[in-house]
């Protein structure tokens, strides 16, 4: 059945396929932990891949381009934070208007941006390497990003669980009225919590505009905001889970690619529905047998307002 | 510094006034959003807000409002009973998909043959079908504790998937020359959907929406169910003490928004769109969930909603063949909305303090 | 503004008149053609050659005989029924609907509108004021099929495919075959995306072709991704689809099919201000112009392009028929024997591989 796939390519490909739902889940395990449920994920990732492609294509330089797709999120997730922190208003709903914003601006910003190929630099971080014509270096090229999105899991792992930082996060997550009551500032810990969702979402959406695909076009994220969110469940709020989901989610969908292309008899309509279906069923596994619902944040999603 | 102060008793005047400012804040910042991209912002207003109302071709407009309206209506109608008991159901858009792929194949089923029977056998099986897609969530969280959620949203995508396999396989029209789409289900008499009055946009789905926003309102006010509804979204423990079965709930809630969203879709396929096609859906069960908001999961209020979201749509499609205006912008104009009603939401149940509180 | 007030006018004199005759009042000086998109202006290709084609007419015609109208990304089904019936209402008379998914909604709203005149593109379901019209694309895949089979050294071809519809299915088999009778030991993979535009997925499957060691892709998508995706890996080369992709020449890109509408609306729009129109169906191939082949260029040794050049004459000239026999199908039985040259109709209910490809069309 997986006559004549090299696994080791199939390896790389999917490591390579799953940053960006990697860097984006990633930053919003963060958000949740701290009792934020943003929905808003698929609309700060498109809005970074949109600011990304623009500043790069203007400077020529990919790093600013990154930096830019990690402000442009953190500029957009700033009105999820004011109505969620400041006017106290339901959050999903805040995420979801997040979503529709997003998806509408980014359309608008990149206008003069469709079928404008950005300069090979933006794909290449390491300089005019992409003119080499070496297998090798162009995919080390693309490790640049892939090797920081695994750093930021062994980091975010470390703040989350041994450091004083993540403690108060977590605290934050699960009794915001206790968590105030000791003295933290409870929307000032969410509103930084929302600001590096953002960053990570923006980073990830830039990758696809800047590195996967690499071009702009409306709607390019195609959902990858909502898979990112099915990962943070997936992974019961955990960074090491999360890479192992964003890996098992990527990998699926390559596979399910590769499987064509080497011609197996598996009707494509099965492999176009496996990722989302395995996905529900280790959702199932992973969530019976446990009594609190999957360890979720106990604050999550419910707004904080100091009475005192 | 600014602060909120809650409210003793929520505010009667901010609940109707909060809508309306929201809508003249929108129009200001649409306006500067239209004007940024060189439109006359006065003039791309008007054709949004005014023109489907009451320009010159509005007795054409005012027809295809509710028929845009009712599917958002009916299928925010049962999400937002789920959102008041607290249980998230955003998977209308596969419920909607499921609903129509397995009514259409009910009708479907029967053709060439006329039997009065077939019209309400296949709403009633697109009723079923959108249900048993809600209520997969329902159950899994029942017996599992798995997130509704995030398996709500997953079957959007398996149920896309499913619809390709109809569009293309078991429901594909063997007279349509192997193009993927089945048979039009509007012009198999049998299966048929349409306009009630000519020219009015009221179909079976509309008529059906109305009665829903008036069960909704009865049930939310009048009835025990609504009571426990409210009370399991606002004090889950006091429900429980109350005799509220968690469980029950959500599978009602659930079943009975996927049902809702199920008719949606099959009273779209035999009406309006007639083809169940790869591209059948077009986001209106993401919409929905808007439009409940926007209407304060109130059935009155949704019904109000989903006729302004309709109005800019086609005021928004207008505006696009007219002035240009790239439809993108319209996206951005329906997100300003709900950022401006949710952000002035807070004003019915908080009020706005000067000096310093407890900073926090 | 001025004519919008005479209209006002005149629809509240008529308002108890039908929808059709109601339209009727709104037209005077240029003709007004109205074209509906499936896709954003800007996706580079489809919508953006049907939006070439609109300004080549303009320009053909002269913007003192002729005014157009547009709306893009209109969602195939009701919404495009809406749409279709605002242009009308708005006084166009020829409106154009350029997506397979327009087909009812177009012979809805022309049912309403006799007078009013509607061309829908890829469809089969024409009416007294309905035309449909379509290219033989399958024609420029013959030509690339020949690049490919000549060019490729893995003789490993790669195919992503939108849909499995006959257009897309002739394209398929067109390419392999004239890949094959350059180059015997060529192998065809094929990827369905089930979309017709997701820069994302198309790279995904271009990516996935090329680890399966294709070193030819050809797409029948139409982003310009799998271009960006090929050129990653050296050596791979790619196809232009429905815009030349000139981006990405001369290497990945050695060719394109180029769909070229503009000299189909001129002659249709001429012929509605020449009171000639008639309902009809034009399947025009590269003798009509509505097929190119974009420049091929110099990473194509140039005995490759001359063969692929003398193809495109004689498929020009009409000496040469990209289906002619003897064909199998892909189960070996005889589908045309020696010299016999397919039906139009055979070839647009095409649901059927040709012997030599593996796999099964998705059903």
């Amino acid at each position: 059945m997986l006559g004549g796939i090299d696994p080791f390519i199939l390896i790389a490909s999917l490591i390579a396929a799953s940053v960006p739902i990697l860097l984006a889940a990633l930053g919003e395990a963060v958000v949740e932990r701290a009792g934020v449920l943003n929905l808003g994920v698929e609309g700060m990732m498109i809005m970074g891949a949109v600011t990304g492609f623009m500043v790069s294509v203007a400077t020529g330089s990919p790093l600013l381009g990154f930096l830019a797709a990690m402000a442009g999120a953190m500029a957009l997730s700033l009105i999820f934070a004011f109505l969620t922190q400041v006017m106290l208003a339901n959050q999903v709903a805040s995420g979801l208007a997040l979503t529709l914003f997003g998806l509408g601006f980014s359309s608008l910003l990149g206008q003069g941006y469709v079928g404008v190929k950005p300069p090979l630099t933006t794909a290449v971080p390491f300089g005019p390497l992409a003119d080499l014509p070496v297998i090798g270096e162009i995919l080390f090229s693309h490790d640049w990003i892939t090797y920081l999105s695994l750093a930021l899991v062994g980091l975010v792992w470390f703040v989350l669980n041994r450091t004083r930082t993540g403690l108060i996060l977590r605290a934050v997550g699960e009794n915001a009225e206790a968590a105030h009551g000791l003295g933290y500032k409870v929307r000032r810990i969410r509103l930084l919590a929302i600001l590096f969702g953002a960053a990570l979402a923006g980073l990830g959406g830039a990758y696809i505009s800047l590195v996967r695909v690499p071009q702009w076009t409306d709607g390019i994220t195609a959902g990858a905001g909502w898979i990112a969110l099915a990962i943070v469940v997936f992974a019961s709020w955990r960074p090491l889970r999360v890479l192992a989901g964003a890996w098992l989610f990527g990998g699926l969908t390559v596979l399910q690619l590769n499987l064509q292309a080497a011609g197996s008899g598996i009707p494509v309509e099965y492999l176009s529905m496996a990722p989302y279906l395995i996905t529900i069923i280790v959702l199932v596994l992973i969530s019976s047998g446990k009594g609190r619902a999957l360890d979720a944040p106990a604050a999550l999603g419910q707004n904080f307002h100091a009475s005192r | 510094m600014l602060r909120l102060e809650k409210r003793p008793a929520p505010s009667r005047f901010w609940l109707w006034a909060a809508p309306i400012v929201a809508v003249l804040c929108t129009m200001v910042a649409g306006g500067l959003m239209f004007a940024a991209l060189g439109k006359n912002p006065i003039e791309a207003l008007r054709t949004i807000f005014w023109e489907p109302l009451f320009g010159e071709l509005a007795w054409y407009f005012r027809g295809q409002l509710l028929l845009k309206a009712g599917p958002l209506v009916l299928i925010a109608i049962g999400l937002a009973m789920g959102y008041r008991a607290g249980i998230w159901n955003i998977g209308a858009e596969g419920q909607y998909i499921i609903g129509a792929v397995v009514g259409a194949s009910v009708g479907l089923a029967f053709y060439p043959a006329e039997h009065w029977f077939i019209f309400p056998l296949a709403i009633l099986a697109g009723a079923l079908g959108g249900m048993t897609w809600g209520l997969i969530p329902a159950i899994l969280r029942v017996k599992f504790r798995t997130n509704e959620i995030l398996v709500s949203l997953m079957l959007v995508y398996v149920a896309q998937t499913i619809l390709a396999m109809a569009a293309l396989g078991f429901l594909r029209n063997p007279e349509g020359n192997n193009f993927p789409g089945s048979r039009n289900l509007s012009q198999y008499p049998a299966t048929a959907n349409p306009e009630l009055i000519s020219g009015t946009g009221l179909h079976w789905g509309v008529v059906t929406a109305l009665i829903v926003v008036l069960l909704g309102w009865l049930i939310l006010s009048r009835h025990r169910f609504g009571f426990e509804i409210r009370l399991a979204g606002q004090a889950p423990r006091a429900a429980r003490f109350a005799g509220v079965n968690p469980d029950r709930m959500v599978l009602i809630c659930l079943g009975l928004s996927g049902a809702l969203a199920g008719l949606a879709g099959i009273f779209e396929v035999t009406g309006p769109s007639g083809i169940i096609s790869p591209d059948f859906n077009v986001g209106y069960g993401f919409t929905a969930i808007i439009v409940a908001f926007l209407g304060r999961l109130h059935p009155v209020g949704i019904l109000l909603a989903g006729l302004l979201m309709a109005l800019t749509y086609i005021g928004g499609e207008y505006a696009a063949t007219n002035l240009g205006l790239p439809s993108a912008a319209v996206q951005a104009f329906q997100g300003m909305l709900l950022f401006f009603l949710l952000a002035l939401d807070v004003f019915g149940n908080y009020r706005l303090r000067f000096g310093s509180g407890r900073a926090v | 503004m001025k004519r919008r007030t005479v209209l006002m006018g005149g629809a509240a004199a008529t308002l108890s008149l039908s929808m059709g005759a109601r339209a009727v009042l709104a037209q005077e000086g240029p003709l007004k053609v109205g074209f509906i998109y499936v896709g954003p202006v800007g996706d580079g290709g489809w919508t953006y050659q049907h939006d070439v084609g609109r300004l080549e007419m303009v320009e053909a015609i002269g913007a003192d005989k002729v005014e157009t109208v547009f709306q893009e990304s209109v969602p195939e089904g009701p919404d495009a029924e809406r749409a279709i019936t605002q242009m009308v209402l708005g006084g166009a008379k020829l409106i154009f609907t350029t997506s397979f998914g327009y087909m009812d909604p177009t012979i809805n709203v022309a049912a309403k509108f006799p007078d009013v005149k509607f061309e829908h593109a890829t469809g089969y379901k024409r009416a007294d004021n309905v035309s449909t019209y379509d290219s033989r694309f399958y024609e420029g895949r013959a030509v690339i099929g020949t690049i490919a089979g000549r060019m490729t050294k893995s003789n490993k071809i790669g195919y992503i495919g939108s849909f499995p519809i006959p257009e897309v299915i002739q394209g398929i088999n067109s390419s392999f075959l004239h890949a094959k009778k350059v180059n015997p030991a060529v192998e065809l993979s094929v990827v369905w995306a089930f979309t017709w535009f997701d820069p994302a997925k198309e790279a995904d499957a271009a990516k996935a072709l090329i680890d399966q060691g294709v070193d030819v892709i050809i797409q029948h998508t139409d982003s310009t991704a799998p271009h960006a995706e090929a050129q990653k890996t050296p050596g791979v080369i790619t196809f232009g689809q429905a815009s030349d992709m000139s981006a990405f020449a001369p290497s990945p890109r050695v060719a394109s099919i180029i769909d070229n509408w503009g000299p189909y609306y001129t002659k249709r729009v001429q012929a509605v201000l020449d009171g000639s129109w008639k309902s009809e169906g034009t399947w025009g191939g590269m003798k009509d112009g509505h097929v190119l082949i974009g420049p091929i260029t110099e990473a194509v040794p140039a005995e490759v392009k001359a063969e692929a050049e003398k193809m495109i004459a004689d498929i020009t000239a009409g000496t040469y028929h990209p289906f002619t026999g003897p064909i199998n199908k892909q189960d070996g039985s005889v589908w045309l024997a020696d010299g016999v040259v397919a039906t139009d109709e055979e070839l647009s209910g095409l649901n059927f591989y040709v012997e030599g490809i593996v796999g099964d069309i998705p059903s």
